[in-house]
């Protein structure tokens, strides 16, 4: 039945308001219960009592970039294992050769990555892959 | 839903709130007492009797701190993010049971929700909590956060990956989502053994326990907070509450790691049960508030004896052996099950 089966899900929304309140509640009492004395050397962005130099916002490694998109590819994969594994029990030996063969293929693009050295963090940034 | 329910269950969420919230407060205190026991200190001990009123004192010494709001900050993002840690955290719990169904007035005590896709919930909220983290590093404008957010971004999604496939051979053998059905999967005994996942499931359950701890960024993962190197990571500019916000999201993290670890591979609350009634009733609470304990003492044990990771070994690790293994895992278990079903 649809309508329980959405009635399964007030309490997690009943949650959410009870834990936002409680996080928004946490915020205006420190900003109200707190002193303020501020001053400039108090609100400079911490770098070891040193003046800060430059914008914070600087460019960063494309590593972590690529990191993201084979994790999305990967995630993406891992969440079609998901109900096969579920209803694995039915599909018995069928579903197994089926599923080998696109763990194959996964492995296969995954051998690939790391040959071309993506998951190699130490490798310089000047590689093929930018 | 009628009325009187809806309001019984928020009564129910309040309680569970304040108990979780409580367990967070002296997670931190039964941490800085065993690590100082392990460092031959003697941690907390002035605040009360062991410093057992120490999480109280430090909850209202945050609450009346200077709330300081560095100048080059971007206002909302910077606000928002200790909030979306928080609640991502306390929300991930909300499909944990705690023990057997127990319905007074149609409302089951302990568990908040009973979704049938309660693994998948969990996996998917505690990856929004990724958000709030590198919102933090993005918004403070310090090196400092950004390259602690960077990093623990990249580090959380690389072992998010290892733990969700350690996670499908628990699926394969228990054959639903939900988490009480998989709890309930490891009901009885082979011969002297209980039914738990960790037996048949051992590489899973190492694979699961590290990329969880790499996950909730604890040592000897936390290179997003290394102190040595980036002072406190990405939240170097937080202050007052919304440092502890961040606190409180990362120890609610640990606690539902630990309570995953428990349902899936350590049998729940299944565990002798014995005597008069009340306390058939109470042992399945006991059973399972002893498994999650003794997670939480291996946290903190592991925190006290291992250095911590480099960081390219730390992505190495994650994508090279891992993952690989993690892989293996899946495509063993699917066939031994295959051929067992057959």
């Amino acid at each position: 039945m649809p309508n329980s089966y959405f009635q399964n899900y007030i309490p997690v929304l009943v949650m959410l308001g009870v834990v936002a309140f409680l996080a928004g509640a946490m915020l205006v009492l420190s900003y109200l219960l707190g002193q303020r004395r501020p001053s400039r050397e108090k609100l400079a962005p911490y770098e070891c009592g040193i003046t800060p130099t430059g914008d914070a916002r600087q460019r960063f490694s494309v590593k972590f970039y690529l990191v993201a998109m084979v994790f999305i590819l990967f995630d993406v994969e891992v969440i079609f294992l998901y109900p096969w594994a579920v209803i694995f029990r039915e599909l018995k030996l069928f579903g197994f050769v089926e599923m080998l063969l696109f763990i194959l293929l996964v492995a296969a693009g995954f051998a690939y990555l790391w040959k071309k050295g993506i998951l190699d963090w130490t490798k310089s940034d000047s590689g093929e892959f930018g | 839903m009628s009325l009187p329910i809806l309001i019984f269950t928020l009564a129910k969420i309040v309680v569970i709130l304040l108990v979780l919230l409580t367990v967070v407060a002296y997670a931190v205190w039964f941490e800085r007492k065993l690590v100082a026991r392990i460092q031959s200190r003697w941690g907390p001990t002035r605040v009360g009797p062991h410093g057992l009123l120490q999480p109280l004192a430090d909850a209202i010494k945050l609450l009346t701190k200077e709330d300081i709001t560095p100048s080059g900050v971007f206002g909302l993002v910077y606000l928002l993010a200790p909030a979306l840690s928080l609640i991502t955290a306390l929300l991930a719990f909300s499909v944990i049971p705690f023990g057997p169904v127990t319905e007074v007035g149609g409302v089951d005590l302990f568990q908040i929700a009973d979704l049938d896709i309660g693994l998948l919930f969990i996996l998917s909220i505690s990856s929004m909590g990724v958000y709030g983290i590198v919102l933090a590093g993005w918004s403070s404008n310090s090196k400092y956060s950004l390259l602690g957010g960077l990093r623990s971004s990249a580090q959380m999604i690389s072992y998010e990956l290892a733990a969700g496939l350690s996670l499908v051979g628990v699926l394969l053998l228990s054959g639903s989502l939900n988490l009480r059905e998989i709890v309930n999967a490891q009901t009885g005994v082979w011969g002297i053994i209980p039914r738990w996942n960790v037996f048949p499931q051992f590489i899973g359950f190492f694979c699961f326990l590290t990329a969880a701890i790499a996950e909730t960024n604890r040592l000897p993962f936390d290179l997003p907070e290394a102190e040595t190197e980036l002072v406190a990571g990405y939240h170097t500019e937080y202050s007052s509450m919304k440092f502890a916000m961040f606190f409180m999201a990362e120890y609610t993290n640990m606690l539902t790691v630990s309570c995953l670890a428990t349902l899936l591979f350590f049998g729940g609350w299944h565990g002798p049960t014995f005597g008069p009634a009340v306390l058939q009733a109470i042992l399945p609470l006991f059973w399972f508030s002893l498994k999650v304990l003794c997670f939480l003492f291996l946290y903190v044990w592991i925190r006290g004896t291992l250095p911590r990771f480099r960081y390219d070994q730390l992505m190495a690790f994650g994508w090279k052996v891992l993952v690989p293994v993690a892989l293996g895992n899946l495509v063993l278990t699917s066939f031994i099950v295959a051929l067992w079903s057959a």
